[in-house]
């Protein structure tokens, strides 16, 4: 017989019932490396038959140790090997129809999203990676749960960016193709730098080539977790005693993510992967990254400090995490999605957070400037400025950064984007109104920075 | 592995007469067995904490489960049911 302390099982259920605690995903990356043809007919079926073959129970298996530990499990997810590289030893390959074909096994299976409709064209173009760019828009058009990522740049090539304006043209027209739908087609996109293999977070999951054949990937949440630890915290406490208690709440986060991946890894008979230790908001009250900033003693996300805010709590949850896991990876840290995050909307409807200091925090967050939704007739090289400055940020820190940017056909400042479930809501937020375009359309490449002489 | 036996039942609600009662009774027909029991008082509200095994337990545990949080319903209180482990995996190093 073994003890039980009580006040650890009401401090559990509060977490989980008041504050919002879930593992935010289990994401299942799966190798397509065997399903390359000379066929687009018989790599679709391939890539068809071997979701089903390992996914069908995913779902099922997830619901029973959800129920088992009361903690949920709100996505499941399928990562895998980008399909750029899959595809391309087709013959007039169709990647649209790859596409359905993913987009079908996951209804199927059941799973909320699969990612990896991907290409790393960081140093440059292969002929089957300039096709695969043309048919993203349609691919995202025509599909329900297929999330699409590229790589256009890394620390150790540069920045591609030729890649970077086809990403622009990519983002608006496929905004432009669901535009019946607020554009939500360029919710389900992300381009990055630095871009991980084992990250279950979208829409950026992929399996990487590096990968095993396949693997379980566990995303952790709890922003209201640790907001609430702080609001308690005494309005004194010093930033040391701040960050110890972030560490110590992202190692119970972390510890429950760990248990409950390692349960279903065991139960799908397949080995665990990663745990990722990000904070990730939801648009339901009190699970939010921008509540930690007001906790931390900011009046609004987006007020000078919120830099230094997330720096440290990026920081102290990495700390806290790594001490739960035998394997952390993915994006790990703390997510600042606009549209996702009730107090993130709250401050940009205000005018306390805009996309410069969105940029500014991504410098110091775990990806990038996330869910922002923007006016319908941005110019395509504006949004080939705004994903170059975030390139830059990535290549020369040495860090993943992202851009995940809807512009709303149709919409402008003062309306609102509607996207519905996790991805919330998000209002229309200004960009500068100078031209970039003589800038981005010089194309090539920017050369891989100076990694010594730091400063 | 005793440990994945081992499950934690919380009762919070209105304190009224017949709680344990109910509760253990259900146990009961269940062959599940209690270990240990620990009541308090929180915010006027009567928390009951269970430590049971269920290694005799012969339906699944998603139907013990639903059939608690029934009785649950029937008593107006809040039943949680959960494996032990997350509670010694979270709380310590």
């Amino acid at each position: 017989m073994s003890n039980f302390n009580q006040q650890q099982i009401i401090e559990t259920i509060k977490m989980i019932k008041i504050h919002h605690l879930d593992i935010r995903t289990t994401t299942l990356s799966l190798s397509l490396r065997d399903c390359a043809s000379t066929d687009t007919k018989t790599t679709a079926n391939k890539i068809y038959d071997k979701i089903l073959k390992y996914a069908t129970k995913l779902v099922p298996l997830a619901q029973e140790i959800e129920n088992e530990y009361s903690i949920p499990i709100v996505n499941k997810r399928i990562a895998l090997t980008p399909i750029s590289l899959i595809g391309e030893s087709c013959d007039n390959v169709d990647y649209v129809y790859i596409a359905q074909m993913i987009d079908k096994a996951a209804a199927e299976v059941g799973v909320d999203f699969v990612g990896g409709f991907s290409a790393l064209v960081d140093k440059g173009f292969t002929k089957g990676d300039l096709r695969f760019f043309e048919q993203i828009p349609e691919a995202l058009a025509t599909t329900n749960k297929l999330c699409s990522s590229v790589n256009l740049g890394t620390s150790k090539a540069g920045v591609n960016m030729d890649a970077v304006l086809k990403t622009a043209d990519v983002i608006k027209k496929t905004a432009e193709l669901t535009k019946d739908f607020d554009s939500i087609g360029a919710a389900k996109f992300v381009c990055f730098c630095n871009a991980v293999t084992d990250n279950p977070f979208m829409a950026g999951a992929f399996c990487g080539i590096n990968e095993a054949e396949c693997a379980l990937n566990i995303g952790v949440s709890g922003p209201g977790v640790v907001s609430s630890a702080i609001e308690e915290l005494d309005k004194a406490a010093d930033f040391g005693e701040v960050a110890n208690l972030i560490k110590k709440m992202a190692f119970k986060i972390t510890t429950a993510g760990e248990l409950i991946g390692r349960r279903l890894a065991k139960k799908l008979d397949i080995p665990f992967g990663i745990i990722d230790l990000s904070l990730a908001p939801t648009p339901a009250k009190g699970d939010s990254v921008a509540e930690i900033f007001k906790a931390m003693g900011l009046e609004q996300a987006g007020a000078h400090g919120t830099t230094m805010a997330l720096a440290m709590l990026n920081d102290a949850v990495k700390k806290g995490g790594i001490m739960a896991s035998s394997y952390v990876g993915g994006l790990s840290g703390a997510f600042i999605p606009v549209s996702e995050d009730a107090g993130m909307i709250e401050a940009a409807k205000l005018g306390s957070l805009t996309i410069d200091k969105l940029e500014a925090m991504t410098s110091v967050c775990s990806v990038g400037l996330d869910m922002i939704a923007i006016p319908g007739d941005t110019p395509n090289s504006t949004i080939a400025g705004i994903i170059a400055d975030e390139m830059a940020i990535g290549m020369i820190n040495k860090k993943t950064t992202a851009v995940r940017i809807i512009p709303v056909i149709g919409k402008t400042i003062g309306d609102s984007a509607e996207f519905g479930g996790l991805l919330g809501s998000a209002p229309i937020m200004k960009v500068n109104p100078y031209s970039s375009e003589t800038f981005v359309k010089r194309g090539g490449r920017v050369p891989a920075p100076l990694h010594s002489l730091n400063n | 592995m005793e440990e994945n036996n081992q499950i934690i039942i919380t009762v919070a609600g209105k304190d009224k007469t017949g709680i344990v009662a109910n509760v253990s009774n259900a146990l009961s027909n269940h062959k599940v067995n209690i270990e240990d029991i620990k009541q308090t008082i929180m915010q006027d509200n009567f928390v009951m904490i269970m430590l049971c095994n269920i290694e005799k337990m012969e339906v699944s545990f998603k139907e013990f489960k639903d059939n608690l949080q029934t009785l649950g319903e029937e008593l107006g209180m809040e039943i949680w049911v959960q494996k032990k482990d997350i509670f010694d995996k979270m709380h310590t190093i």
